[in-house]
């Protein structure tokens, strides 16, 4: 098949699916549609409160998927002992925060489900970790735990709404606004600077961790630590050591996730292209006994990696009313064998851009100046 | 990857002490002082670029990308609330958002209270805190006419020295937060430009505890 010139997006989707196939992940594909009643439910588990809705034939209030794990896991089973493993591209529609209106936006991601073991965590870090770097070498994962962030606001026994402040400022890397928060609300100075500490630290898991170790008064809970420190340490001397920061201002929220979550950059996109975590709160939720982790990426945020090319169309070759049909195919045929792409057209509009315009006279093809 | 540090600085004066600040951190741009009507500055010897923009627009450069970090008020980022870092409060540029009404005005709460403001989100949070049912008036300009004319029973909007509303027989009647200027990076600017970021957070840290 003819090679056709894709953008950084187009072309990574069958090399992520060719990835995901690889490590035992099975598409799934849905229906575009799903009851608008599932997201009533679980509407703080979705990006934005918004969603399309219509009414169906049979008076079914219906929506246009502003989330696709959700509708995934709505249909997961337990079993113990294993988990099931899927992936999935398919769009969501979504408010984009700049226009204020609905927006298409693609998403590729996969999500492991059932009996969790500490492979599934680490198996499913791994390809997040590889997704990124067939973007960009210099990609980041941050991670984070939620065990450690709940252990610190738990200890300061403030009531939700305080919490909910706190998590938003954590999440900013806001560490004068925390302060002022803990002082308004009687938090003891120890306390505030151990939060404001994991705040604004940000960096390799070894220097993080070392940082973490040596706050006076300690962390109120070592286990989620150790277990953070436990999931870093799978990765040395893999070739996705170098990529992963600890980074506390990533927040999800805690009524759905606990455990591990983590975000992806990658240098010239400037948000975050990747987003996941542990979220057995929402299994438990929907009812199951069993955990889940996953992420999805957002396509859409790739165009802002491709470079604008500067041109329609490789070669444009003018020819007239006179020219002889099969000597022209012959002509833009043995331009293709070249690798051009060719526009055979008889004017060139204005603002029509070719990277070199050829003529056809005559049985020959002409550079035109 | 474009190693140079993308600065947006909030035209005014705010602007020019938070250069003042940037310059001591280690990051000068001398052509930042020419008097011209350029808007971009680069020194590339420190490899920083500076550029002086609307200051209702520094959120929104520096949440895009166009600027890893910027130097903004308190009042935007509540009014935006753009998905940034906020890193330091700068302590400059200080007031107070406020809920200001004629000297005569009665709060009659058996009514909805009319809202003119520059402000819709902070007032709607505002309020909504309170529980009170509010009509939100979005006006773009002399916000202090609206209560005057009988446009709205109140308005919302920053008070430095008080001294406009005081003109116009205006008194500030509620501090809804204080407001000064912060410094706010770009998510993953943060990430890939983290050693700069960091050194401009320490030594403007530090010269404000010196300053203190």
């Amino acid at each position: 098949m003819e090679r056709v010139k894709l953008n950084t997006g187009e072309a990574l989707v069958p090399a992520l699916r060719a990835l995901y196939e690889r490590s035992g992940y099975s598409r799934y594909k849905m229906s575009k549609f799903e009851e608008y009643d599932l997201y009533v439910r679980n509407k703080d588990f979705l990006v934005s409160d918004s969603v399309i809705t219509f009414t169906d034939t049979n008076g079914r209030l219906m929506a246009l998927k502003p989330d696709v794990t959700l509708s995934i896991v709505k249909n997961s089973k337990d079993t113990p002992g294993f988990a099931q493993k899927v992936y999935y591209q398919e769009n969501v529609y979504r408010i984009s925060k700049g226009t204020a209106s609905f927006k298409e936006i693609e998403q590729v991601g996969l999500e492991c489900m059932g009996d969790l073991d500490a492979y599934c965590i680490f198996e499913v870090l791994s390809l997040a970790c590889e997704s990124l770097r067939m973007i960009s070498p210099d990609a980041v994962l941050d991670l984070s735990h939620l065990g450690i962030v709940s252990a610190l606001l738990d200890d300061l026994s403030q009531p939700p709404e305080v919490n909910e402040q706190l998590l938003k400022c954590l999440g900013e890397k806001n560490p004068h606004e925390l302060r002022r928060i803990c002082a308004e609300n009687g938090v003891v100075p120890e306390k505030t600077a151990r939060l404001v500490a994991l705040a604004e630290t940000y960096g390799p898991p070894a220097q993080v961790l070392q940082a973490l170790d040596a706050l006076d008064p300690p962390m109120p809970d070592r286990a989620p630590l150790d277990a953070l420190r436990t999931l870093v340490g799978w990765f040395d001397g893999t070739p996705y050591a170098g990529m992963l920061r600890l980074d506390f201002s990533v927040v999800s929220a805690m009524k759905y996730y606990n455990g591990v979550v983590f975000k992806g950059f990658v240098p010239g996109v400037p948000e975050s292209i990747l987003s996941g975590g542990q979220y057995d709160h929402l299994m438990k939720k929907l009812h199951r006994a069993s955990g889940a982790i996953g992420f999805a990426m957002y396509l859409d945020l790739l165009e802002r990696f491709d470079r604008c090319d500067p041109y329609d169309v490789d070669t444009v070759l003018l020819y007239d009313e006179t020219a002889d049909l099969n000597g022209l195919m012959a002509a833009v045929a043995g331009l293709q064998a070249d690798g051009c792409a060719v526009s055979a057209q008889r004017t060139l509009p204005e603002k029509f851009r070719a990277r070199r315009v050829l003529q056809y006279k005559d049985g020959e093809v002409i550079p035109v100046e | 990857m474009n190693d140079m540090l993308n600065v947006a600085l909030p035209k005014g004066r705010l602007g020019e002490k938070a250069y003042a600040m940037m310059e001591t951190a280690g990051f000068p741009c001398p052509a930042i002082k020419e008097n011209n009507r350029k808007l971009i500055f680069e020194n590339e010897a420190v490899g920083v670029r500076y550029f002086w923009v609307k200051p209702s627009d520094v959120a929104i450069y520096v949440e895009r990308g166009a600027a890893d970090v910027g130097i903004v008020g308190k009042d935007i980022l509540l009014e935006y609330a753009p998905e940034v870092y906020e890193l330091l409060d700068l302590q400059m540029g200080k007031c107070r958002m406020a809920v200001a009404a004629k000297e005569d005005f009665h709060d009659d709460r058996r009514r909805t209270l009319v809202v003119a403001t520059k402000f819709t989100r902070i007032a709607q949070d505002y309020y909504a805190s309170l529980g009170r049912d509010i009509d939100i008036i979005h006006l773009n300009g002399s916000i202090e006419l609206a209560p005057i004319l009988g446009l709205s029973d109140v308005i919302v909007d920053i008070v430095e020295t008080g001294t406009t509303l005081r003109e116009n027989h205006l008194i500030p009647i509620e501090t809804i937060v204080p407001i000064s200027a912060r410094l706010i990076a770009n998510k993953a600017a943060f990430k890939f430009k983290n050693e700069k970021i960091e050194a401009i957070v320490q030594s403007m840290a530090k010269q404000l505890e010196e300053k203190a």
